[in-house]
């Protein structure tokens, strides 16, 4: 888009305004612009955000990678990576990071895939 | 050099740093203030915005008139190291943590942003270093070392930015990183990522800065580096620093810990200060509680290391009138190569010299309160809100973004149509963000947003780490510390190559500007030509010189034709071997209580004067004047004659006071005209006959010992001599004078 300076024809609802209530809009507006991006990141997750929460559970980057990949391929990342670590340790008896590392094998995902396919959270 | 602890005369043992890093921890978390000093008192002075001095620095050039003192300034110093090799950084760091600085800044190398991953061990890096866990252990480890020498904390910095945000602000928090950009802005306008993954992802990053207590500092300077007329961007780079910390306030990093990285928008030839000051006045009233990092102005900056010097003194006036919580630093020759070593130095102490000569201002120097000022500063307000206005009639940030409403060059309201548009479905990671199921959860410390832990109990949901025992954060041996991956790019290799090096114990020796042996050297040269045929005659010359490699990197017209500066870079074909350097010994000194007793045994008397037509009197007043601890001191009876005495005054004073000793100073040396004076003192002493009574001694700036006795004088002095060396030398030669009789 081009447009010529208009700024005196814009400023006619500003011109009245105190500084400090020119500060209040400024920032009325900021954050209306902001908090619809609040909520998205309340509400979705990403693939670097998972892995994130794997690393923090003692994964390094390599396998915290393997196991989003995985969870990606199995459709189980919307439920948190961490969480089918998780809810898979505690099925299989294993520490957290044991449960990690076999389901990084690739060969446990469809008991991982049990665990979230029409049951509750526990 | 014990494991952790630095001797001040020893270098850095970098194969120390290296090892057990697997077992290291970092000592802290969180950024650190520098302590105000208000009424500090150094040598002679009294300063009222300082703050706690160092243990261990290296002042500025002058100090040593004032007793050597170093005062620090408010503001914590920022200085960007990164040359691709951490190894050799650490050096540089510690050289600049000496030099004042106490934010050390780590660039990335290209292409780190669209790497979807942490990178490990110790690859060579482009532009930048590959910020790795590895990486940043040594250097958080060496930074331990080097703040207990200098005696203040450091603060050290990189960037939460990218594809892999979270990974890299869970690495920083696990391993004590106290800084960081992060503002998903710079990932969607600078670097193609997905909008809507890079906001995301920006929330898991943000809580886990808040979490570790991390300084946030944002990249809305980019938008004045990157527009085409970057003094019109003003009013969007306040919509910037407003989307990112209202953004960063909803993911709970408190207020004091978000920075705004603020640039003055504008370099001279334009009317810098006038168009600077009203956008710096503006910010800071309209963020109120922030803390303001400056930058300084990249845009314009050339390779001239002078002019770039200038611009950034000019910004830190801005600073010093307006307020900054953290300056910025940028290398002089950042407009010629990626910085050496001696531009951070050179950009520290050009920020220390800078805020302790202003020291105080404010105390004396009020703002306008009518004028040109407040009309700007409310003129760029206004704009910023309808800016926003109009962002929010578009249909959001995402939809602005995607009209192209970002980084266009005209002065908003105008619109230039060049702005920076990207597309909510697009850029690099789009497609890989999904919607949490009802049953998600995530059983970690410092996670944003929803987290279905109902179902696991009271305790889950107060302290969702409790699920697994702790996470790293809480429990570091959790920590999977990861060496090396590449067998052939990594530090070890490198450190092997250039072994013979490297100190301690390396016996060779190369010039070096960025990594160690590179054997880089700058020659400055003028030819009496125009630019084309100086800057070929500058090449040949260097290729006469045998250097390999030459670059020209700067070239300054003084004159159409009459002549042109050029500055070249070339690396030398040969090492050095330390043991077969030549090294004069240390002049000898004799005790300060021997000296007093032989001159009350026996009187001496000298003459001394500035000599020629040379107007320079500091130099030689330091070497009489009692107060600065001059030959005075000792009981020497000085006749100082003053400045510009011609040499037979000198001569004919010596000879009607009777003294034992002529002291010349002479400073000026253009044309050789100070060995020139020398030599004619020594000639008129002998045609008069006094030569053989009258010990004949001469310094200056520009004076070394042996081509002072070639010309003539009985021994000569140059930078650094003080009165203690000239009344050894007196003492000494009087008595080698007696034996002689």
């Amino acid at each position: 888009m081009k447009r010529t300076d208009d700024f005196q024809a814009r400023r006619g609802h500003l011109a009245g305004l105190s500084d400090q209530q020119l500060h209040e809009r400024f920032w009325r507006l900021a954050d209306q612009l902001v908090d619809p991006l609040l909520k998205m990141g309340r509400e979705y997750t990403s693939p670097a955000i998972e892995r994130s929460v794997l690393l923090r559970m003692g994964f390094s980057s390599l396998e915290a990678r393997q196991l989003v990949e995985g969870c990606t391929d199995q459709q189980l990342l919307a439920h948190g990576a961490g969480h089918v670590v998780y809810r898979f340790a505690k099925a299989q008896g294993l520490d957290i990071r044991q449960a990690g590392l076999k389901l990084a094998t690739g060969e446990h995902w469809a008991q991982a895939r049990e665990l979230f396919t029409g049951g509750a959270a526990r | 050099m014990s494991q952790d602890h630095l001797n001040p005369e020893a270098p850095i043992d970098l194969s120390a740093i290296l090892r057990d890093l697997d077992q290291y921890r970092p000592r802290r978390r969180g950024w650190t203030w520098r302590k105000p000093a208000p009424g500090l008192k150094m040598g002679p002075f009294t300063y009222r915005d300082c703050t706690e001095p160092l243990q261990a620095s290296v002042p500025l050039p002058p100090a040593h008139y004032f007793g050597g003192i170093d005062p620090q300034p408010a503001p914590v110093i920022t200085t960007e190291i990164a040359s691709g090799r951490f190894e050799d950084d650490i050096r540089r760091m510690r050289m600049a943590a000496w030099h004042g600085a106490d934010h050390i800044m780590v660039i990335r190398t290209a292409g780190q942003s669209h790497f979807d991953g942490l990178i490990e061990g110790t690859p060579q890096g482009m532009g930048g270093v590959p910020i790795t866990r590895k990486q940043v252990r040594a250097q958080r480890k060496a930074l331990d070392m080097i703040e207990d020498e200098v005696g203040r904390p450091i603060n050290y910095h990189s960037y939460v930015s990218g594809v892999a945000g979270p990974d890299i602000a869970v690495m920083f928090a696990e391993e004590g990183v106290n800084g960081c950009h992060q503002d998903p802005q710079y990932n969607v306008i600078y670097r193609n990522i997905n909008m809507l993954r890079s906001f995301v992802d920006a929330c898991e990053s943000k809580r886990l800065i808040a979490w570790a207590g991390m300084a946030q500092i944002d990249s809305a300077h980019n938008a004045n580096a990157t527009a085409r007329d970057a003094w019109k961007v003003m009013p969007e780079l306040m919509v910037q620093h407003a989307i990112n910390a209202s953004f960063s306030l909803g993911c709970g990093i408190p207020k004091e810990n978000i920075c705004l990285s603020t640039v003055p928008p504008t370099a001279t030839p334009a009317p810098a200060v006038y168009m600077d000051l009203p956008y710096a006045v503006a910010l800071r009233e309209l963020f109120p509680g922030f803390r303001m990092r400056a930058q300084m102005n990249t845009k314009y900056i050339e390779s001239s290391t002078r002019e770039a010097t200038v611009t950034h003194v000019l910004n830190m006036l801005i600073s010093k009138l307006t307020g900054c919580d953290i300056q910025s630093t940028i290398t002089p020759d950042e407009g010629r190569n990626v910085p050496w070593h001696i531009y951070n130095m050179e950009a520290c102490d050009t920020a220390k010299q800078t805020f302790v000569g202003l020291d105080g201002l404010m105390d004396m120097v009020t703002l306008k309160e009518d004028g040109p000022l407040r009309r700007h500063v409310r003129e760029l307000k206004e704009r910023a809100v309808l800016f926003l206005e109009e962002m929010l009639e578009t249909g959001g940030y995402f939809a602005a973004v995607e009209a192209g409403s970002f980084v266009d060059s005209g002065l908003y309201p105008e619109r230039h149509g060049d702005g920076i548009a990207r597309s909510l479905q697009g850029g690099i990671g789009a497609g890989s963000v999904i919607k949490r199921a009802a049953d998600y959860m995530a059983p970690v410390t410092a996670h944003f947003g929803y987290n279905n832990l109902a179902p696991w109990g009271e305790e889950a949901q107060r302290d969702p780490a409790s699920l697994i025992g702790g996470c790293t954060l809480e429990n570091p041996a959790l920590i999977q510390y990861i060496d090396e991956l590449d067998e052939e790019d990594n530090v070890n290799v490198r450190m092997q190559e250039n072994e013979a090096y490297r100190q301690p114990g390396g016996r060779l020796l190369k010039p070096e500007m960025e990594w160690l042996a590179d054997g880089t050297v700058m020659l400055t040269m003028f030819f009496p030509v125009k630019a084309e045929v100086a800057e070929a005659a500058a090449l040949e010359t260097a290729r006469r010189m045998n250097l390999t490699d030459c670059e020209v990197i700067s070239r300054e017209v003084m004159h159409p034709c009459e002549g042109t500066r050029v500055e070249l870079k070339g690396k030398v074909p040969f090492s050095l071997e330390i043991d077969k350097l030549h090294i004069p010994q240390p002049p000898d000194i004799l005790g300060e209580d021997e000296l007093r007793t032989d001159i009350e045994r026996r009187p001496m008397r000298v003459v001394c004067g500035t000599v020629g037509n040379d107007e320079h009197s500091v130099g030689l007043r330091e070497i009489i004047d009692i107060k600065h601890g001059g030959i005075e001191k000792y009981g020497i009876q000085v006749h100082y004659l003053g400045t510009s005495v011609p040499p037979e005054k000198l001569v004919g004073a010596a000879i009607e006071l009777d003294a034992d000793a002529m002291l010349a100073s002479t400073i000026i040396s253009h044309d050789n005209i100070h060995y020139k004076n020398i030599a004619l003192i020594d000639q008129v002493a002998r045609e008069m006959g006094v030569r053989d009574r009258l010990i004949f001694l001469a310094g200056g700036t520009q004076v070394t010992p042996e081509l002072a006795r070639e010309a003539g004088a009985d021994e000569g002095f140059g930078r650094g001599s003080k009165g203690i060396h000239v009344a050894t030398c007196l003492v000494k030669k009087r008595r080698a004078r007696d034996q002689g009789q």
